[in-house]
């Protein structure tokens, strides 16, 4: 029984809300947790197959070029080696999310350093990667590589769907008041997720068994039968858990096709494991940006004028961009306006999907022009950012769904002690260190995916939750109870969630943070279902059944499920789809973000003392996974603004800094304690059970908080990411006193 | 990993038989197995010393102590008698690394730890110091944590460590066993070679030669301070590190040691500075006139340039607080 909707209306119902049990937004454990911690959750590497066989990339040492020689023979005549894969059918990059096609196939064609050209198999992993590091390959190199995305010889082009000129731009700068008008730049990221991609393959005749760690298994399989020129019907894709994600595992990458075409001709099963500077080298990055900030206003402080011209990278015929401007459009007024991305073509990793693509850059830099043009005009940034809220979307005719921009700069400005801070910049100094205080708004917007769900009550009274849905340490397992839970009167042991295998319904995959919001939205749905054949059979109306502690009836829960079921089992499946509220409304999630550091008058190192966090993104399904998603944006946007870059040598474009010594995400001393607060918010526009995403929104803007604090302290504007101790260094206060 | 054969050293003399021909040691392995994944280090041999006699902190006959080569970071720095006497190891020791490592990680094994220079960690680009003779891709790429002092037209590479800082400052000795059992003592100032023409070679020590312990000298009087300034507040290598030693008599300044991490293939440290500030009153002339002596022949690579002010401001400021009466810290 199919359960649809799309959603082409606003649900106003908020039938969560009238649950008696109330357990949606609790912060109830993950029921997956004391697997984790204890050791038993298992993660792609950690299946034991049985004659399982392991395989090794191998990565081209050029920039462009082609393959001509690869010197299999001399590595195959030791025994332990089972085979040498160059098969037109390996990837040579991942493909980005929702591709649900192969990305460019083929290992002779070099694209960028680091490129997997090769699989080397061995009985074990250590000598397949020995044999791996030591097989010669023979290469023609090509001359015109391109790896400075702002050097004037490289190539780009500009998205033609991505560019606004509206109203006269130049003119409202001449005439304004106040403006802004800089450039800023910010570097490259790798997800560097905890769990480095792997992917086992097995074959069982025609049938393709690939255990692996995906975000989107729905279009994950897809591509991996289009790579392998199979039907997706001969494939199940299993990856019940997933050891992050941030984007990296959006689309297929090419250790499952290299895999499975590896088990298929030696007839064992493979695994194939990413080491941390494979992870860097050929999973997707984040773009770096040179984004071209314009800013006017009157001397009210109210935007006439809004420019943000971007230039990201990307390599050759790739159509993704890092979509820099996606919250500008929204976010603030100004009649006059200039969006625009243009792409350089460089030979440098594939630029893809990394946490909150778009605004984890462009509201990065958006929010510190903003804390420029409060300080030109003279009025407090909270005060500035509030005057700015348009009434309607400011480009395109239409409203906004829920949102409580104004709520989390007014809240946060109050929880943080914001009228305590000192406007003036360099003033504040304890010792050796300089003290300030910065603020920015968060904004991201929201997506509702296609996605389904099975739920069945089973005969005991009990229910299961099925989905191809992933879990990348985001919650889905708690969620989706959750929300079973109190649609069907069930405490949370009565509920098992099953997710990340491709044998269950299609879910959305967990990316942009659509995940919860749209399988959580499925699993509602089918609940509904369930509970319309429940009142059937007590004759009753659906809407008047009340459901709790595993007992049903009209007006009050008297008769256990059990005795309701008489031995049978009730199945629903739900389907959402994503209708005319997210073009007709203007969906988004919305926050702010207030930061104290400490930086050092000496040496220029930046200490975040503490960060306050406000958002809010509908309902909040689980208050402990989403505090937790926003902690981990926050802390990400602390490495941004501080200390995260991806250094490419431009001789060749290779990524010098490729593992975690050299790559500086933020460690337990550069994290102080973390406030996180969750607005209460019902959006009807957005899901059937009101939510919006929350995985990413905590990024959104959260590195500007913190430069913009920095200036507070120093007086010093860091427009080039990151804010490393060495651009503060000319700016600080003379030793010599 | 290349194939490597494994035996267990029993005796000193063993062990240094073993790494005569041709075998590498192995205590903590923190730095040396990384490297072995990698195939930038494939030994063919490797001799694990861990069952050798030389774990013991003790105290030397002329009141300073012998820090066994098998003492775990951890235990170095967490020893009362150190952190009493020379608490700038401690507080070097702990600067470094993370937890986890320094129960690993070996006085030893810590003096021996290799530089972090990203183009000698990578196979595919050519260094000098991994393969002699191949090119240094750092000198004209990306060198932010690259030399300022004492390196070559071979190699820009630096030391990456805390610990063997603060024992230049404190002018310990490396006592180094060798295959006849003969035993030689080294300064840690020695220790430690500028690149030159041989960037391959970062020690003094020759095969079969074993380090059996780090002595440090008498307690010696002063404020001991170690400030490390790095990317991150933990788990990053130093961009610049200072250790000082330093003892006033009133006002004027007795003796002082000082030396420098981050900043060269070795912990640096110049003479001439330290006999500069001696018998002087302490001003911030005297210390800018300090930095401009230590910084004389700095040279930056590009994206390391920034080392050079920044270690003439840490340099200044740890003179200050050095110099400054009051309470020894």
């Amino acid at each position: 029984m199919n359960a649809h909707r799309k959603m082409d209306k606003p649900d106003t119902r908020n039938r969560l809300d009238d649950m008696s049990q109330g357990l949606v937004g609790t912060a109830m454990d993950r029921p997956d947790g004391p697997l984790k911690v204890s050791g038993q959750a298992t993660y792609a590497h950690e299946w034991e197959v049985p004659d399982m066989v392991h395989g090794v990339l191998v990565r081209a040492t050029i920039s462009k070029g082609r393959v001509t020689d690869v010197a299999s023979d001399e590595i195959l005549a030791d025994d332990a080696i089972h085979a040498v894969i160059t098969d037109d059918r390996l990837l040579r990059r991942p493909a980005q999310g929702g591709a649900n096609e192969a990305p460019p196939q083929g290992s002779k064609q070099v694209d960028y350093f680091g490129q997997p050209i090769a699989l080397v198999v061995a009985d074990t992993f250590e000598q397949a990667r020995h044999a791996a590091n030591n097989l010669k390959i023979g290469y023609e190199t090509e001359g015109n590589a391109a790896f400075d995305p702002e050097a004037a010889a490289t190539e780009t082009d500009k998205p033609e769907d991505d560019q606004l000129d509206q109203g006269d731009l130049d003119q409202a700068m001449r005439n304004a008041a106040f403006t802004v008008d800089q450039v800023y730049r910010t570097p490259g990221h790798n997800s560097a997720a905890m769990e480095p991609h792997c992917a086992i393959a097995s074959w069982e005749g025609d049938k393709l068994t690939l255990r692996g760690s995906y975000q989107m298994l729905n279009f994950n399989i897809n591509e991996l039968a289009d790579a392998l020129h199979i039907s997706a019907d001969n494939i199940r894709m299993l990856s019940p858990f997933v050891g992050g994600g941030f984007g990296s595992k959006l689309g297929l990458s090419p250790e499952a096709v290299a895999a499975a075409i590896a088990a298929k001709e030696i007839g064992l099963p493979v695994c194939v494991t990413l080491s941390r500077q494979q992870v860097f080298e050929t999973t997707m990055r984040r773009s770096e940006t040179h984004q071209h900030v314009r800013l006017s206003c009157g001397e009210d402080g109210v935007l006439t004028g809004l420019g943000h011209e971007c230039l990201v990278s990307n390599l050759p015929g790739e159509e993704f961009y890092e979509p820099v401007t996606q919250a500008t459009h929204f976010l603030y007024g100004g009649k006059n306006r200039k969006l625009g991305i243009e792409v350089a073509r460089l030979n440098r990793t594939c630029g893809g999907s990394v946490r909150a693509p778009g605004e984890a850059v462009g509201m990065q830099v958006l929010e510190n022009a903003m804390d420029e043009l409060a300080e030109a005009a003279g009025i407090d940034p909270v005060e500035l950012r509030k005057r700015n809220i348009p009434e309607q979307h400011p480009e395109k005719d239409i409203p906004y769904s829920s949102r409580r921009f104004t709520e989390a700069l007014d809240e946060g400005a109050k929880r943080f002690g914001w009228d305590k801070r000192n406007a003036k910049p360099g003033n504040l100094r304890e010792g050796d260190w300089l003290i300030g205080h910065g603020m920015a708004g968060a904004a991201r917007i929201n997506i509702l995916s296609e996605a389904k769900a099975k739920v069945t009550l089973l005969a005991n009274g009990s229910a299961v939750v099925e989905t191809d849905m992933t879990d990348i340490g985001t919650g889905t397992y708690a969620i989706l109870t959750q929300i079973a839970c109190d649609m069907l009167g069930l405490p949370a042991d009565k509920v098992e969630t099953k997710l990340g295998d491709t044998d269950f319904p299609a879910g959305p995959g967990s990316g942009g943070s659509w995940g919860a919001s749209s399988s959580g939205s499925a699993v509602f749905l089918a609940c509904e279902e369930i509970r319309r054949k429940l009142a059937d059979k007590l004759g009753s109306d659906e809407r008047d059944l009340e459901l709790a502690d595993g007992k049903a009836g009209t007006g009050e829960p008297a008769q256990s499920l059990a005795v309701i079921l008489d031995g049978e089992e009730i199945s629903a499946i739900g389907h959402i789809e994503p209708g005319k509220t997210l073009e007709d409304w203007q969906q988004a999630t919305y926050g702010s973000y207030f930061a104290e550091v400490a930086v050092n008058a000496i040496t220029g190192e930046t200490r975040v003392k503490r960060m306050l966090g406000v958002f809010g993104a509908g309902r909040i399904l689980n208050e402990k996974t989403a505090t937790s998603q926003c902690y981990g944006g926050m802390i990400w946007g602390i490495g941004s603004a501080l200390t995260e870059e991806l250094a490419f040598d431009n001789r060749d474009g290779h990524i010098v800094n490729h593992d975690l010594a050299e790559y500086h995400i933020p460690v337990n001393l550069d994290v102080p304690q973390i406030e996180v607060v969750l607005l209460k918010e019902r959006d009807e526009f957005a899901s059937p059970i009101q939510a919006k995403g929350i995985g990413e929104l905590g990024i959104c803007g959260a590195a500007a908080a913190v430069t913009n604090a920095i200036y507070n302290a120093t007086g010093i504007r860091v427009r080039d990411y990151p804010a490393t101790l060495d651009k503060l260094l000319e700016g600080l206060p003379d030793q010599q006193q | 990993m290349k194939p490597f054969e494994y035996a267990k050293a029993t005796a000193h003399a063993d062990a240094t038989a073993q790494a005569a021909n041709n075998a590498t040691f192995i205590a903590g392995g923190t730095n040396l197995l990384d490297l072995m994944k990698l195939e930038v280090m494939a030994p063919g041999k490797l001799v694990d010393i861990n069952r050798l006699d030389l774990s013991e902190i003790s105290q030397t006959d002329d009141g300073g102590l012998r820090i066994g080569a098998l003492v775990t970071n951890s235990d170095c720095a967490a020893d009362k008698r150190i952190r009493d006497d020379y608490p700038v190891l401690s507080r070097a020791i702990l600067a470094g690394a993370s937890g986890q490592l320094r129960n690993k990680a070996t006085t030893g094994g810590n003096l021996c730890q290799r530089t972090r220079c990203y183009y000698f960690y990578d196979t595919a680009m050519p260094c000098n110091k991994r393969e002699p003779g191949s090119g240094c891709q750092a000198m004209e790429g990306f060198n932010r944590i690259h030399a300022i002092l004492g390196a070559s037209d071979a190699c820009i590479a630096t030391y990456p460590g805390d610990m063997a800082v603060a024992m230049t400052a404190l002018h310990a000795q490396v006592e180094i066993e060798d295959k006849s059992g003969d035993i030689r003592h080294v300064p840690v100032r020695e220790f430690h070679l500028l690149p030159g023409d041989h960037p391959e070679k970062d020690n003094i020590l020759e095969p079969g030669d074993l380090i059996t312990a780090v002595i440090l000298p008498p307690p010696v009087e002063g404020k001991q301070i170690y400030q490390k300034v790095r990317d991150r507040a933990s788990y990053a290598f130093a961009l610049c590190s200072v250790a000082a030693i330093v003892k006033m008599d009133g006002d004027t300044i007795a003796s002082v040691a000082l030396a420098f991490g981050g900043l060269a293939h070795k912990p640096w440290c110049d003479e001439a500075v330290e006999e500069l500030l001696v018998g002087q009153q302490p001003s911030a002339e005297l210390f800018g006139k300090a930095a401009d002596l230590l910084l004389a022949e700095a040279q930056g690579y590009g994206s390391n340039d920034f080392k050079v002010p920044l270690t003439r401001r840490v340099l200044i400021s740890v003179l200050k607080k050095a110099t400054q009466t009051g309470a020894a810290s």
